[in-house]
Parts: structure tokens; C-alpha cells; sequence
């Protein structure tokens, strides 16, 4: 019986995902020997007509991670949507978003504006911006269409599995691989991960949550035994789904949200909004206003990596008439 | 075709349902464009039911629970009262207008007030014009 076919490919990421599946070392190895690995640009030199050759459904794993910010990335997924018989969000930002989803605070025209005009390394006289089609002597040159909003792999196309993290930790991405190779996949729509949130799997001495001032990372220093939010540092493990091997608290930094939302969860940032104005102590419109004062950025703290699919997606385009 | 805010309202059982229930039986005249939904207490208005009133074509969100000091369970409206201003500095992040989502004090007695209050949110809101999600329209 021929190999099972397996594919990677990276959208709007950073690498990280892909070198997360190198970080398993030597168990590559197993699974160059249980699989054949047919697509993979970070990698091995396979190109999309290579992908486009082949027949729908040819593929029996893709491990799809990175969001999908422009046109390019939209027809890949749709084309390794065809290919493959399972599909994996894998990673944060396919997932969820991730970081590159921050990019929905703002849209296509400010973020050329930036990159191209205002960023002070910038020497663009003559106002050049990328297009999609250029002609020159030579015939058509064509870029993708960048996109107003990032979007989350199944926002754009079916994925059967969902593999969190930034980047998922070495342990699950093995448990995935055993999962496809001995037939044991779960039902479909299954996150790969625990089913309980962070704070239920952390180790660290938790007394009476509450707190009357907050603090950034970098005005203290933690104590690394007891809980981050009882020391005033805005953790996201109340809402994050554990699974992750506790990384970054192990490292004596609060949670970020890389798991995205445990399961029953709509919406993270409003579940943290949630948890964390209700620990804080302080019933005083004085009180109230320091607090939301204290949270700088309350919005890229709690949707750091799940904008994207967050409910409002992204901030709003289009408001009001005859309003900013 | 004039606008017509839908404005979605959670109240409180114990004070500010009871407060638009005297509105009502008190004859009093209102706009008709809170759509309104009983909740044990304000306490119990997780953010993510605003989130959500929005995502199903809310133009706006209005809750109202007992003044601080009254609540029934002792301190589920002071819970609201840090819940919302937090709340409302995300959304503006998110280009939501200030005036969707409003918190307010509404006793079993002042009818009145519960009346007025929805009496000018509506009227802000009409003036703020629909909640427009992203006017539907993004990547092309």
C-alpha cells in the first residue's frame, strides 16, 4: 500500500509553526517513514502547479497553518482544501488569527500608508504602492490582492481539525501524527488539545483573587510560585484552553491566549473582560475609571491572538455617517 | 424608510424590571424600541451577551441593574459596574460608538427614569444611525 500523503503549507505566519514541526527532531524521521510528504514550501521544493496536478483528495493530511490576509493565501487554501482528504488548522493563527489578525484594528489603505509612506525608512518620492497587475516591457507582473481584514483557514474553507497554539507544542503535534497514522482521529470539528482552560492545569499557588492594582509585565517581577493574577499581571488563563504544557508560566510570564477559547466559549476577550473586572476591587466611579486605566490596550490583551474570530471579527469599517 | 433603533435591554429582576413594569403600568408613554430581556441580575450580563446582541443586529445594548448599594445579591451590580467601562474602552477600539452601550441605575420605584433613559438612548442612537458590521462588504 503506497505512503499516506501529507502537506504543510504556511499562509500569513511567521515560520514558527513550521519549525515547531522540525522541533520534534529525530521523530521526523517517522514520520518521512510512515508518510510521504508532498508539499511543504518552507522545506522541499514543490511548487503550486505540482499541487495543482495532482488529484482531489490525493493528499490525506495538510497541516495548514497561518491566517489568510490576501488573495494568494485564499487560493492555496482552496486548492489544498481540494487536494487533501483532512484538513488541520494548525496553530494559532490559522485557528484563530493570531498575531497577524491584529492587523484588524486597522485595514489595507492605513497599513499602505504605513508601510510605504509613513515608516520613517521609507524613501518612496514617488508614492509607489503595490499593485496587483503591472505591465512592463517584458508582459504582466501580478501580485496578490491584499485584503482589508485577516481571516481565520475556516472562515475561507472547511477544516476538520483544529491544532492551537503559538506554535503548538512539540507533545501535540506528535499526539497528531499518532492520531493519523493509527486511525484514531477524533470527530470532526475536534480541537486538539485539553479540554480544560489554563487555569484549571496550573500548578501555582492560587489564594482569593483579588486585586487593586494592575500591572504590566515589565513594572514587576512576578513571584514564580503563586498566581500572576492575584500579583495584579492580567493573565489570559482564566479563558484560554489549557493544553500548551504551561510555557510561558513555567517561564514565570502571564498567559497570552495562544490556546484560543475553552470549549463552551464564544468569545475570549469578553470572557476576560468578564474575569478580570470582576477580581479587581475597587466600587467607586474612581476606582472603576483607574482600573481602565491601568488596562492599557484592552482589546489586544484579550483578542492578542483570536481577533479574527473573536464576534466582531475585526473593528468596525464602515461607522456611523458624519463620524471618524 | 425612517430608522428604528432595535436596542436590546437586559434588566435586572429585582429593580429594574420591576421599574419598567411601573413605567407600564403607569401609563407612561416611551419609545417602543427596547426589546427587553429579564436577567436574575445585572451581574449576570456576561459581556459576551452584548457581543452577541450586537452580532445578531443589535444597534444597541442597554443594561440596568439595582443603584450600587441595593443589589439583591449584595454586589452583582458593582461586578456590572467594572464590567462595562472596561467593556466599552474595548469596543471603542473596535470603532464601536460610546453611546451603544449604556449601563444605568434603575430602582423598582422610578419608573420614570427607566422611561426617559430609553427615551434618549433611543434618540442617540437614531442619530448614531444603524449598526452597520463592517457594512458587509470587506475583502471584496
Amino acid at each position: 500500500m503506497a505512503k499516506p500523503k501529507i502537506a504543510l503549507y504556511w499562509a500569513a505566519s511567521c515560520g514558527g509553526c513550521d519549525v515547531a514541526v522540525l522541533d520534534i527532531n529525530e521523530k521526523i524521521l517517522d514520520v518521512a517513514a510512515i508518510a510521504d510528504i508532498v508539499f511543504w514550501p518552507i522545506a522541499l521544493d514543490f511548487k503550486y502547479h505540482h499541487l495543482e496536478a495532482m488529484e482531489d483528495g490525493a493528499i490525506d493530511l495538510c497541516l495548514f497553518n497561518g491566517a489568510i490576509r490576501n488573495s494568494e493565501q485564499e487560493r492555496i487554501a482552496h486548492l489544498l482544501r481540494a487536494k487533501s482528504k483532512v484538513m488541520v488548522a494548525f496553530g494559532a493563527c490559522a485557528c484563530f488569527g493570531g498575531i497577524p489578525a491584529l492587523g484588524n484594528f486597522t485595514n489595507r489603505a492605513e497599513i499602505f500608508e504605513r508601510a510605504y509612506v509613513e515608516a520613517p525608512s521609507n524613501a518612496n518620492a514617488d508614492g509607489t504602492f503595490p499593485q496587483t497587475l503591472t505591465k512592463v516591457s517584458e508582459g504582466e507582473l501580478e501580485l496578490p490582492e491584499f485584503f482589508d481584514t485577516v481571516l481565520t483557514l475556516a472562515q475561507v474553507v472547511d477544516a476538520e481539525y483544529f491544532v492551537p497554539g503559538c506554535p503548538p507544542p512539540v507533545d501535540i503535534i506528535l499526539k497528531v501524527v499518532d492520531l493519523f497514522a493509527t486511525g484514531q482521529l477524533p470527530p470532526v470539528g475536534s480541537v486538539i488539545a485539553s479540554d480544560k482552560t489554563l487555569c484549571d492545569e496550573c500548578d501555582r499557588v492560587k489564594e482569593e483573587k483579588k486585586i487593586t492594582k494592575i500591572y504590566r509585565p515589565h513594572e514587576i517581577i512576578p513571584d514564580p510560585e503563586k498566581c500572576l493574577l492575584e500579583q495584579g499581571i492580567i493573565c489570559c488563563g482564566p479563558a484560554t484552553r489549557g493544553g500548551c504544557g504551561l510555557r510561558c508560566i513555567k517561564a514565570n510570564m502571564p498567559c497570552r491566549g495562544c490556546f484560543g477559547p475553552p470549549p463552551g466559549v464564544l468569545d475570549q476577550g469578553a470572557k476576560l473582560v468578564s474575569a478580570i473586572a470582576s477580581i479587581y476591587q475597587g466600587n467607586t466611579e474612581e476606582e472603576i475609571a483607574g482600573m481602565v486605566e491601568e488596562i492599557i490596550d484592552p482589546a489586544g490583551t484579550f483578542y492578542r491572538f483570536g481577533l479574527a474570530d473573536s464576534m466582531l471579527k475585526r473593528k468596525r469599517l464602515q461607522q456611523a455617517e458624519g463620524r471618524a | 424608510m425612517s430608522f428604528e433603533p432595535k436596542i436590546v435591554g437586559f434588566l435586572c429582576n429585582w429593580c429594574s424590571y420591576a421599574g419598567a413594569d411601573l413605567a407600564g403600568t403607569s401609563r407612561k408613554k416611551y419609545s417602543p424600541n427596547v426589546r427587553v430581556v429579564r436577567v436574575m441580575c445585572s451581574g449576570r450580563v456576561d459581556p459576551t451577551f452584548i457581543l452577541k446582541a450586537f452580532e445578531k443586529g443589535a444597534d444597541g445594548v442597554l443594561i440596568c441593574g439595582c443603584h450600587p448599594g441595593e443589589c439583591h445579591y449584595a454586589e452583582g451590580n458593582y461586578k456590572t459596574a467594572r464590567r462595562i467601562p472596561l467593556l466599552k474602552k474595548m469596543l471603542s477600539q473596535l470603532g464601536i460608538e460610546d453611546e451603544r452601550v449604556r449601563l444605568e441605575w434603575v430602582s423598582a420605584s422610578e419608573g420614570d427614569r427607566f422611561a426617559s433613559i430609553v427615551d434618549n438612548m433611543t434618540e442617540q442612537i437614531r442619530r448614531l444611525g444603524p449598526f452597520s458590521r463592517n457594512g458587509g462588504c470587506e475583502n471584496g
